[in-house]
């Protein structure tokens, strides 16, 4: 319903754009990497491929957070479990797909449970050698935890800072479960050693070609879900409870059900994210629980500009690009410029890059016009 | 005749000679031995025995042994007495006084003092008796604490022997307890050894148990069952000190989380202000104390005792300084946007972690221990090690002053009326910014105080800060926010909670039920243990 009533609006000229800047990055990227020779100019080489798309499932996740901490004011520190959910939930699958090539070539187990003499699979890896099955808990794992969580906690009112850091305890404490090797998911080394995706090769060219323009895709799906949230009556709920819970609670409306609503989906998109990037980086392992992680992708969002939809992806790119080419040519460095990133944005441009571009941009459509008038009853009320 | 009477009179010569002087020791216990040389037959190798008990010197221990094992030989030429290594032709000489080589001889040349069964145990019971008689009580003690260890009923007669003329209490005691288990050991009457199962009972050691379940074995009838009673008395007693030994982790573990957690109630729980570099002021504490150290240790090792004193103020300042930075030039910007707080303050953590990482380099660096805070001590079957119980005293002491602090002193007071009511504090003349600053830095300080303690039992690398801001951050929340007794009941029910839950769980599925249990706490109260009562529909 979301949905039909925004398309019959219209698309946003801004989205518009992006929507085509990420498809058509979509279809060059991977045909540059396989058509042009090396020598070629317009050649793009491998890592560049994969690290690309590993951007693209960062600024999905990015995404995934502006939708609930830019729109409806929940800050979570917790995202990036999610997104390692997700992660693990694919791993799963690439684990069994290993079948008997495996070092201890096991027809079932994979290696860590053989060398754990563990002699079946739990009942929880029943089903991911399944695509679909696998394609399912991606969504449904991440969507189940943050809806139980959110369950508890908003109805509760836990709010602000509270929220925060139960966000951050609740991935802290699944990154120690999963560095367990009862667990049953490879402890500390994680899942690893992936072969085949959909019965092709993972590391061929073309199977990366494919996940690169795939998390293209996805990411463009996930605007365009985001744009529709947001740009529906739904999204001026999450902004007015963002911006004035208790006035909204007093006006009727059941600010708790609108954060569940925002909470669940942004913690499937992020497990999304999480799936796409594991095919691509070849392993997920505990550390992507680290409670740092969530920080970080709290500030791409941050540096983007929260409250936008193109923010948080301009936010991902930049300071993960950053990050590489730091890394690589300063690695000392690295850390001060981060941290000088934290201070910086949250000190000079509280609304981001994408924000104060938009300073200079014609403003158009409804959705920004309600965007302006929230933004001038929060000053308001500030 | 003569023989005998000479042997006699060099006996009283020996006992008579006095004991004190080493080199005197020394010719008394040479005599003696000389004796060997001259007995003839086993009733006076016997006599030159009891000799040596009655000189009751602990080497004389090293002569019977050689005896008991057959190497004890005299030499025929000159009638000098020697312990014999090696059985080859050639064979070396060991002086049975001090223990040094003496020389190498014939096989042939050499005469063994021959002994019998009854000698044997005569030579073994001396033994026993020549260390629990021996004129240091450790040396007595140590003798008693072997035969506990390793019961022997033919040791039975000796230890009596020295209980009789045992004065030290503690001694005693221990013999007592050796005594008691060579007694179930040994065949003597029932009635004897229900007592000795009562006198070990009383012990309640591991020890204690294993002997009983070794005794319960042999027993019968009603000896039988009050060994099983005792040591079902004494698994009870020995699964209660592991509770309160547990309970004794669990506060220690309490006493870091307070520590860590304390700074952050003042600048968090009274300021609202979330530092997210909270940690790297204790970091920042940590590195002061190995700074000082280092210093201390080029030029004046005398001191190095002290270093912790003289580290205190000095951590206090750095961090406070640091702190007093962070609020003016990044916080002071963002008072009311509590997120943006978190974020940039972050961010700031990250560049005094790759600061102190750029200066004194990314490994651990190695703070000593004072000698006054290492070691340990029993309190009945616990352990207590001195720096866990001096970091608790401590963690008690800054509470107590920081409480203080808060409650009795000026800067307190207008602290406190800042956080209620800013607008009232700065109408009535107090400058609320200069306060601000003036808690922040408080805060940190303490934390790096903190970090002092903290350098003592944990590693001091860049990363100390970060292990334990998510931890510091629970104690408060739960504790309830602007309460300095709610962190203090916070951080003492999540250490000893943690701890008692680990012999079940285990430490990492201990940690997680905590995480998982803070969590539901919140929801059910949102604003903590000992949350502030007010009318604000949001704070």
């Amino acid at each position: 319903m979301i949905a039909a009533r925004f398309l019959q609006g219209g698309l946003d000229r801004r989205i518009a754009v992006t929507l085509a800047l990420i498809l058509s990055v979509a279809i060059f990227v991977p045909v540059a990497n396989l058509l042009f020779a090396p020598s070629h100019p317009l050649h793009v080489p491998n890592y560049a491929v994969a690290l690309l798309g590993k951007y693209l499932n960062y600024a999905l996740l990015a995404l995934a957070l502006d939708l609930v901490w830019g729109f409806c004011g929940i800050l979570s520190l917790g995202h990036g479990a999610f997104f390692a959910l997700g992660g693990y939930a694919m791993g799963m699958y690439l684990m069994r797909q290993i079948g008997s090539r495996g070092v201890y070539g096991h027809p079932e187990l994979p290696d860590f449970m053989v060398f754990l003499n563990w002699k079946e699979l739990p009942w929880y890896w029943h089903g991911f050698d399944q695509f679909w099955f696998a394609a399912l808990m991606v969504v449904a794992v991440p969507g189940l935890l943050a809806f139980a969580f959110g369950w508890f906690a908003f109805r509760s009112r836990v709010t602000g800072v509270y929220l925060s850091i139960i966000t951050q305890a609740m991935t802290y404490a699944l990154m120690l479960a999963f560095f367990r090797n009862d667990m049953g998911f490879g402890g500390n080394n994680g899942l690893t050693d992936f072969k085949d995706i959909l019965g092709v090769s993972v590391q061929a060219d073309e199977t990366r070609a494919a996940l690169f323009a795939a998390s293209a895709v996805t990411l463009a799906l996930g605007v365009l879900i985001t744009a529709a949230i947001t740009g529906s009556h739904f999204g001026k709920l999450m902004i007015a409870v963002r911006d004035a819970e208790a006035r909204t609670r007093f006006l009727g409306y059941r600010p708790e059900r609108v954060k569940l609503f925002a909470f669940t989906v942004s913690a499937m998109m992020a497990g999304v994210a999480g799936a796409l990037y594991v095919p691509q980086v070849g392993i997920i392992n505990p550390g992507e629980f680290a409670p740092a992680n969530s920080i970080e992708l709290v500030v791409w969002t941050a540096v983007g500009g929260r409250g936008t939809i193109i923010g948080p992806i301009v936010g991902a790119l930049v300071v993960n690009a950053g990050k590489s080419w730091f890394t690589g040519a300063l690695p000392e460095l690295w850390l001060f410029a981060l941290g000088g990133l934290f201070v910086a944005v949250t000190l000079f441009m509280p609304k981001g890059i994408v924000g104060m571009i938009s300073r200079h941009w014609p403003k158009r459509s409804r959705a920004t016009d309600a965007k302006v008038r929230a933004d001038a009853v929060r000053e308001q009320n500030a | 005749m003569r023989r005998i009477a000479s042997f006699i009179a060099c006996l009283v010569f020996l006992v008579l000679s006095g004991l004190s002087a080493r080199a005197q020791d020394d010719e008394a216990l040479r005599g003696a031995v000389a004796g060997f040389a001259t007995a003839e037959g086993f009733q006076q190798i016997g006599a030159v025995i009891d000799a040596l008990v009655v000189l009751g010197d602990p080497r004389a221990t090293r002569v019977l042994a050689a005896l008991g094992e057959g190497d004890l030989k005299v030499r025929e030429a000159d009638g000098g007495v020697f312990i014999v290594r090696g059985s080859a032709a050639s064979v070396r000489l060991i002086d049975p006084v001090n223990g040094d080589t003496a020389g190498e001889a014939g096989g042939a040349s050499l005469k063994k003092i021959r002994v019998n069964n009854r000698l044997r145990r005569t030579v073994r019971d001396a033994i026993g008796a020549l260390t629990l008689t021996a004129a240091d009580p450790a040396v007595r003690m140590r003798a008693a604490e072997t035969l506990f260890a390793n019961p022997d009923p033919d040791a039975l007669e000796a230890v009596e022997a020295a209980l009789e003329r045992e004065t030290n209490a503690d001694v005693r005691r221990g013999m007592e307890v050796a005594r008691a288990a060579s007694l179930l050991l040994s065949d003597r009457s029932n009635a004897e050894k229900s007592e000795a199962v009562g006198a070990v009972a009383a012990l309640g050691t591991r020890e204690a148990l294993g002997l009983l379940s070794q005794f319960r074995t042999g027993a019968t009838g009603a000896l039988e069952l009050q060994a099983a009673a005792a040591m079902e008395r004494i698994e009870g007693s020995l699964a209660r000190w592991s509770i309160a030994q547990n309970f004794w982790y669990g506060l220690s573990l309490g006493s870091v989380l307070l520590l860590a957690a304390i700074g952050l109630a003042i600048t968090f729980g009274v300021m609202g202000v979330i530092n997210m570099a909270h940690g790297e002021m204790v970091m920042i504490g940590a590195y002061t104390t190995f700074a000082v150290q280092e210093v201390i240790r080029r030029s004046a090792p005398g001191l190095l005792d002290w270093s912790l004193p003289i580290a205190l103020p000095l951590a206090f300042l750095a961090a406070a300084l640091v702190g007093m930075l962070i609020e003016r030039g990044v916080i002071r910007f963002l008072y009311g946007r509590p997120l943006e707080t978190l974020l940039a303050t972050w961010g700031v953590s990250l560049i005094l972690q790759q600061a102190v990482r750029s200066i004194f380099g990314p490994s651990n660096r190695e703070v000593s221990n004072p000698s006054w805070m290492s070691g340990a001590f029993e309190l009945g079957q616990m352990m207590i090690t001195w720096n866990r119980l001096y970091i608790l005293l401590f963690a008690m002491a800054v509470f107590a002053v920081l409480l203080w602090a808060m409650n009795r002193t000026m800067l307190g007071l207008q602290m406190r009326a800042v956080t209620q009511n800013r607008r009232m504090a700065s109408a009535m003349g107090i400058r609320a910014p200069w306060i601000d600053a003036m808690t922040f830095a408080l805060g940190s300080g303490v934390a790096g105080i903190a970090g002092v303690a903290l350098s003592q039992i944990d590693n001091v690398s860049p990363n100390l800060g970060q292990s334990y801001i998510i931890d510091s951050f629970l104690v408060v929340v739960f504790g309830g926010v602007g309460n300095l007794w709610g962190t203090l009941v916070g951080a003492m029910s999540l250490g000893v909670v943690n701890k008692l839950l680990e012999p079940y769980a285990g430490a990492v599925l201990g940690k997680i039920l905590i995480l998982v249990l803070i969590i539901f706490f919140i929801q059910k109260r949102p604003r903590g243990l000992f949350a502030l009562r007010g009318r604000a529909v949001e704070a």
